[in-house]
C-alpha cells in the first residue's frame, strides 16, 4: 500500500482541553414551570427524566460558547450576507392545484382542511374558551 | 458493467453496447439481492423502466439528452419526489407523496437519468449513523466484502457475522451504500454537518459538498437552512463533477442561490498541483483521531510535497467550537422548522381530537422519535427570550469567527486545505449504539462540520483501506464557489491513492 511509512507531516495533537465552562450559574436552571413553557412552546413533550436530562446535557454542552470572546464581533446569519440574493417580481405564477394540496390532508371537507374545536385548553382560567369548528381553507 | 463509472456507462449508452433498460434491470436486480443493506426505502421499480423506455427512445433516435440520459441514480428520501413517496426516515411522512419535485430532482429528470429509489437515511437527517430512522439502520457493503472478512477474526459462533457489519456513516448512510454497492452510478445525499461526507469516507466513495448557494435547496426538506446543501455521492472524482455540472447553478425558487452564472467545467486529464499551496490545520488533530488516519494524512501530505506542492501548517482557532455552535444554531433552526409538521395540511394525524393544540402536540409525539424531539425542545430553549443572546445569538458571532478563521486562511495564499474526515474507520453496528445520537453526532461531525459553517465546498476522497479492511478517506476543503479547483485536487489525488475496489460478497444475512 502506498500509505505504509508515516513520516510526521501532521501536526501534532494538541491538548484535549477547553472542555470546561467558565465559572458562574448556567443560564437557566431547568425548573419545573421552564419545563412545562417549553412543552407548550415546541408542541413536543419530554416524556420521561431521559427527555429532561438530554436538555440539561444540551445546556451544558451549549455553555462552552461562553469561552470564547465575541466582543465586537457581529452575528453572521448567512454565508451569502455579502450578495444582493434574488427577489422575484410580486406577480401570481402558478396556483389553481387545491386538488393537489389537499390530497395529502387526512381530514378534510370541501375545500378546507378541518381541525378540530378551539385553540386553548385552559382549565385554569375562569373564561371558558368556546368555538365552532374551526376551519382552514387553502386558497 | 454495473463497476464502470458513470462517465464509462455513458459511452457504452451511446455506442449501445448496453440499452437502458437493460441497465435499469440489472440494477433493479441488484437492489434486490442487496436488500439487507437497506439502502433503498422505496424502489421506485415501475417508473424506472418507464423513464428507461423513454431514454432507450432516444438513444434509438440519436437524441440522447445529455450524459446522464438513461443512467440510474438514486436519491435520499429527504427530498421531495412527485408521486413517490418521500418520508425523511420518519413517522411523521410516512405516506407522503409530494405533490412537487425537489428542483434537483427535477434537473436530473430533464437530463433524463433514471431514478431508481429513495434512499434511507437517519430521521428528517439528524444523525451520523444512519441508524435512527424509523426504517431501520443501513448496512455498509464493505461489511460484505472480502477485504473487511478477511481481516475479521475467524468466528466460532455463526451468530456473530450479524453483530459484526458495520454502519455507513450518515446521515445520507442510504445513498453512499447505494453507490458504494453499484446500485447506481450517483446519487444524492444532503450535507448540514458531514452527512454526505461521513457517510462517503465509511463506504469508500467520493462525497462532495458544494458551496452553499450553488445548488438549489428548493424541495429539499429543510434541517438547518443556513447550513443545508444537496450533497452528491459518486464512486470517482469526474462523476462528481458530471454531476454537478448538471445541478449547480442558481434558482428562482431558491433565493439563497447565487446568481452568477454557473459553467460546467471537465477536470483535467493530467492535473497539476505543483504551483498550489496546500494547508494543513493543526486543529484536525483532534482528540479520538486513530493513529491510522493520523498516518494516511501525513502520508498525503508527503505525496503533495513530492509533487512539488507547498504544504504548510496552517490554524484555525476556533474549530473546536464549531461543534458547539453547531448544536446550537442547528438545534435552533431546527425548532422552527420542524414547526411546520402539525398533521393539518399534510403527514401523520393523530386521533387526539379534543383541540387543535391538543392535535398538534399529539401528532408531533407520535410522529417524531426521540432524537428529533430532543433537538426541537433544545432548539426552543436557546430562543427563550432570556437565553436568546446568550445562546443564539452568541453561537451567531462564533459562527463569524469559525468562518474568519477560513478567510484568513485562504487570504494567506492556501488554496486547498487537507484533513481526515472521519475519527477513525466504520464501527460496528452493536458499538455504535451504545451512545445517543447527540454524543455521537459531536464526535463524528468534529470535522466536517466547520466547512458548513463557513458555506465551504469539501469533498471526501477515498485514500486506502484500515487495517480492518474498511475505507478511510480523506477531506479537501476549498474557496468558496472553487469547485473546479477543489475537484482537480481531488481528482489528482485519487489518481495517486488508486483506491481498491470493493469485492463485494454475497450479501445475506448469518
Amino acid at each position: 500500500m502506498w500509505c505504509r511509512q508515516a513520516r510526521g507531516s501532521v501536526p501534532r495533537r494538541l491538548a484535549a482541553g477547553g472542555g470546561r465552562a467558565l465559572a458562574g450559574p448556567s443560564q437557566g436552571a431547568v425548573s419545573g414551570e421552564l419545563l412545562r413553557h417549553l412543552e407548550h412552546l415546541a408542541l413536543v413533550d419530554f416524556r420521561d427524566r431521559e427527555g429532561v436530562e438530554r436538555l440539561r446535557g444540551a445546556i451544558r454542552f451549549a455553555d462552552r460558547l461562553r469561552e470564547v470572546n465575541t466582543d465586537g464581533v457581529e452575528p453572521m446569519d448567512s454565508v451569502l450576507e455579502d450578495r444582493c440574493l434574488y427577489l422575484r417580481e410580486d406577480d401570481v405564477t402558478e396556483g389553481n392545484c387545491t386538488k393537489e394540496l389537499l390530497n395529502n390532508a387526512r381530514e378534510k371537507v370541501e375545500e378546507y382542511f378541518v381541525a378540530p374545536p378551539g385553540i386553548l385548553c385552559c382549565p385554569e382560567c375562569d373564561l371558558q374558551l368556546v368555538s365552532h369548528n374551526s376551519l382552514f381553507s387553502v386558497r | 458493467m454495473l463497476r464502470a463509472s458513470l462517465r464509462q456507462v455513458s459511452a457504452a449508452l451511446k455506442e449501445g453496447q448496453v440499452t437502458p433498460t437493460e441497465l435499469c434491470q440489472r440494477c433493479l436486480s441488484l437492489i434486490k439481492s442487496t436488500k439487507l443493506l437497506n439502502a433503498y426505502i422505496t424502489v421506485a421499480e415501475e417508473t424506472a423502466l418507464k423513464q428507461a423506455e423513454e431514454s432507450e427512445k432516444r438513444y434509438r433516435r440519436g437524441q440522447p439528452l445529455g450524459i446522464l440520459d438513461g443512467i440510474p441514480i438514486a436519491v435520499k428520501d429527504n427530498f421531495n419526489t412527485a408521486g413517490i413517496e418521500t418520508t425523511c426516515a420518519s413517522n411523521m411522512l410516512k405516506g407522503y407523496i409530494p405533490p412537487y419535485n425537489a428542483t434537483v430532482v427535477q434537473k436530473l429528470q430533464d437530463q433524463g437519468a433514471v431514478l431508481l429509489g429513495k434512499t434511507n437515511l437517519d430521521e428528517f437527517a439528524m444523525g451520523s449513523g444512519s441508524t435512527d430512522g424509523v426504517f431501520g439502520p443501513v448496512r455498509n457493503p464493505w461489511s460484505y466484502s472480502r477485504q473487511y472478512k478477511e481481516k475479521s477474526v475467524p468466528k466460532s459462533d455463526s451468530e456473530r457475522e450479524e453483530f459484526k457489519w458495520v454502519i455507513t456513516g450518515g446521515s445520507s448512510g442510504g445513498s453512499a451504500a447505494a453507490v458504494s454497492s453499484f446500485t447506481c452510478f450517483a446519487a444524492l445525499g444532503s450535507d448540514t454537518g458531514g452527512s454526505t461526507r461521513n457517510p462517503a469516507a465509511h463506504c469508500g466513495v467520493v462525497g462532495l459538498k458544494p458551496t452553499y448557494g450553488l445548488i438549489s435547496r428548493h424541495g429539499l426538506i429543510p434541517l438547518v437552512n443556513s447550513m443545508d446543501v444537496p450533497g452528491i455521492l459518486t464512486r470517482c472524482v469526474d462523476d462528481a463533477a458530471v454531476v454537478l455540472g448538471s445541478l449547480a447553478g442558481h434558482d428562482p425558487k431558491d433565493s439563497t442561490t447565487i446568481q452568477d452564472v454557473f459553467q460546467p467545467f471537465e477536470l483535467p486529464s493530467l492535473p497539476d498541483v505543483s504551483k498550489l499551496c496546500i494547508g494543513i490545520p493543526k486543529e484536525y488533530n483532534a482528540p479520538g483521531l486513530s493513529s491510522e488516519i493520523l498516518s494516511v494524512w501525513s502520508k498525503a501530505a508527503d505525496l503533495f510535497k513530492n509533487a512539488g506542492a507547498k504544504v504548510i501548517e496552517v490554524s484555525l482557532p476556533h474549530t473546536r467550537y464549531s461543534i458547539v455552535c453547531y448544536h446550537v444554531l442547528c438545534t435552533a433552526e431546527v425548532a422552527s422548522n420542524m414547526a411546520r409538521f402539525d398533521g393539518l395540511e399534510y403527514g401523520h394525524r393523530s386521533d387526539v381530537n379534543k383541540s387543535t393544540e391538543s392535535m398538534y402536540a399529539a401528532t408531533r409525539r407520535e410522529g417524531f422519535n426521540d432524537v428529533v424531539r430532543g433537538r426541537i425542545l433544545s432548539g426552543n430553549y436557546f430562543l427563550l427570550k432570556q437565553n436568546y443572546e446568550n445562546y443564539f445569538v452568541k453561537a451567531q458571532k462564533v459562527r463569524r469567527l469559525i468562518a474568519n478563521d477560513f478567510v484568513k486562511v485562504f487570504g494567506s495564499g492556501v488554496d486547498i486545505l487537507l484533513t481526515p474526515t472521519t475519527l477513525k474507520d466504520a464501527v460496528p453496528y452493536m458499538e455504535f449504539i451504545k451512545e445517543d445520537n447527540r454524543t455521537r453526532s459531536t464526535q463524528d461531525d468534529i470535522l466536517t462540520q466547520a466547512a458548513n459553517m463557513a458555506g465551504l465546498p469539501a469533498i471526501n476522497v477515498p485514500t486506502a483501506l484500515s487495517e480492518r479492511g474498511l475505507p478511510v478517506g480523506l477531506q479537501f476543503i476549498g474557496r468558496s464557489f472553487q469547485e473546479k479547483q477543489l475537484l482537480t485536487v481531488a481528482k489528482w489525488f485519487e489518481k495517486q491513492v488508486k483506491f481498491p475496489m470493493i469485492q463485494l460478497e454475497e450479501v445475506k444475512g448469518a
